[in-house]
């Protein structure tokens, strides 16, 4: 794919050397030039120097043949307007915003800019749900595709420590995706056998929480049965 | 001014050397005008050359961003007849322009936008938009020619400019 980047702060940064990684075309647009500078060293060409809110830099940029475009500058008004107008006017399929604010992202619902991410949501989610009745954390949650990702810490008494993952009836509608294990993350097979202090990783429909709870928590049976 | 029709009010985000001279016109002519901007300060700025204070005149002055909801709620954009996004960013005036019109329904809304492309593009989309630096290049560019076919300047052309 070829994916324009905007911003060439820490996110912007690391996200290109990942997308290049990934074997992408990318071209991250920075407008403060000491930054271009120091970033050009190690992107080199892949880094374009200018206000990619001038629609002269995104064109120079080759947005007419862009397939994704993602705004990660610190502004929520460049933010939205970049994503606006690669959507609208060069008909980009793909944008991806950051919401700086919080508060500004009833402003990107409004301009029709999805998906929009807020880290300082996802942290504050994160913090709202510190330690709830057996870790169970929202991680992400896709609102559109009507799916969730959480995150549980498996306890002394979790009623799965000690069993296979293949012995697990999880709940319909939901997949253990990955285990966390001092501090490495691994995919489960069947065979995998969860231990106390594991984190684990599972998608699932909306409302199925309660469930994956029972199966995870203190005295679950691991039937999923609730 | 009985030159005014009827009286309506105006709200302008961005205080600064436009806003602040729209407003006192506005004012001057009988409309209820609202300001809100970011620094406390542009309040000095709206009292240059006129006689008493703002509110003594009549006029309202908020402290807040365009982006922020509560701000502009209490600068009254939920009964504002018109809207000018006047700030110095154009990104910026485009987009508390967007929610003036989408969100806020406000019947009147204008966006300044100094750089002639996205003013364009936007003004295509349906956005009034205004845009100083196209004035400017044509003022510019007259005068240019007038001054090399040897002809004195217009009046008013230096002012305007």
């Amino acid at each position: 794919m070829y994916i324009i980047v905007v911003g060439a702060g820490k996110v912007g940064w690391n996200l290109a050397r990942e997308l290049l990684e990934k074997e992408h075309e990318v071209t991250l647009i920075e407008s403060n030039r000491r930054r271009y500078l120091t970033v050009e060293q190690e992107l080199e060409h892949n880094v374009s120097y200018g206000d990619a809110s001038e629609l002269w830099v995104l064109e120079r940029a080759g947005i007419q043949r862009a397939d994704m475009v993602i705004a990660l500058t610190g502004d929520d008004e460049d933010n939205m307007l970049i994503c606006q107008v690669a959507k609208e006017k060069y008909l980009v399929d793909q944008i991806i915003a950051r919401v700086n604010n919080p508060r500004n992202r009833q402003h990107f619902d409004l301009l029709g800019i999805k998906p929009s991410v807020s880290a300082t949501d996802l942290i504050l989610r994160l913090l709202e749900h510190e330690v709830p009745e057996y870790g169970l954390v929202h991680l992400l949650d896709l609102q559109e595709e009507q799916l969730e990702i959480i995150e549980m810490l498996l306890g002394k008494d979790s009623g799965v420590t000690g069993r296979r993952v293949g012995d697990l009836q999880m709940p319909d509608g939901s997949l253990l995706i990955s285990v966390l294990r001092a501090g490495k993350g691994f995919v489960p097979s069947a065979d995998t056998v969860l231990e106390e202090g594991d984190e684990v990783l599972a998608v699932l429909d909306p409302g199925k929480e309660d469930d994956l709870k029972a199966l995870f928590g203190p005295e679950g049976n691991g039937n999923g049965s609730g | 001014m009985l030159t005014s029709i009827r009286t309506v009010f105006i709200l302008i985000v961005g205080c600064g050397r436009v806003g602040s001279s729209v407003a006192r016109a506005m004012l001057r002519e009988g409309h209820e005008v609202s300001c809100l901007d970011e620094d406390p300060e542009s309040h000095a700025r709206l009292e240059v050359g006129l006689e008493k204070s703002w509110e003594d005149l009549g006029g309202h002055f908020t402290v807040g961003a365009g982006l922020e909801t509560e701000a502009l709620e209490a600068a009254g954009i939920e009964r504002a007849d018109a809207f000018i996004a006047s700030t110095d960013g154009d990104n910026t005036n485009v987009i508390i322009a967007q929610i003036a019109q989408k969100r806020y329904q406000v019947p009147t809304v204008i966006a300044r936008v100094l750089d002639p492309l996205r003013a364009e593009w936007y003004q295509r989309q349906g956005l009034h938009t205004v845009c100083p630096t196209s004035v400017a290049i044509e003022m510019l560019e007259g005068a240019v020619r007038s001054g090399a076919e040897g002809g004195s300047p217009p009046d008013g052309a230096a002012e305007a400019a």
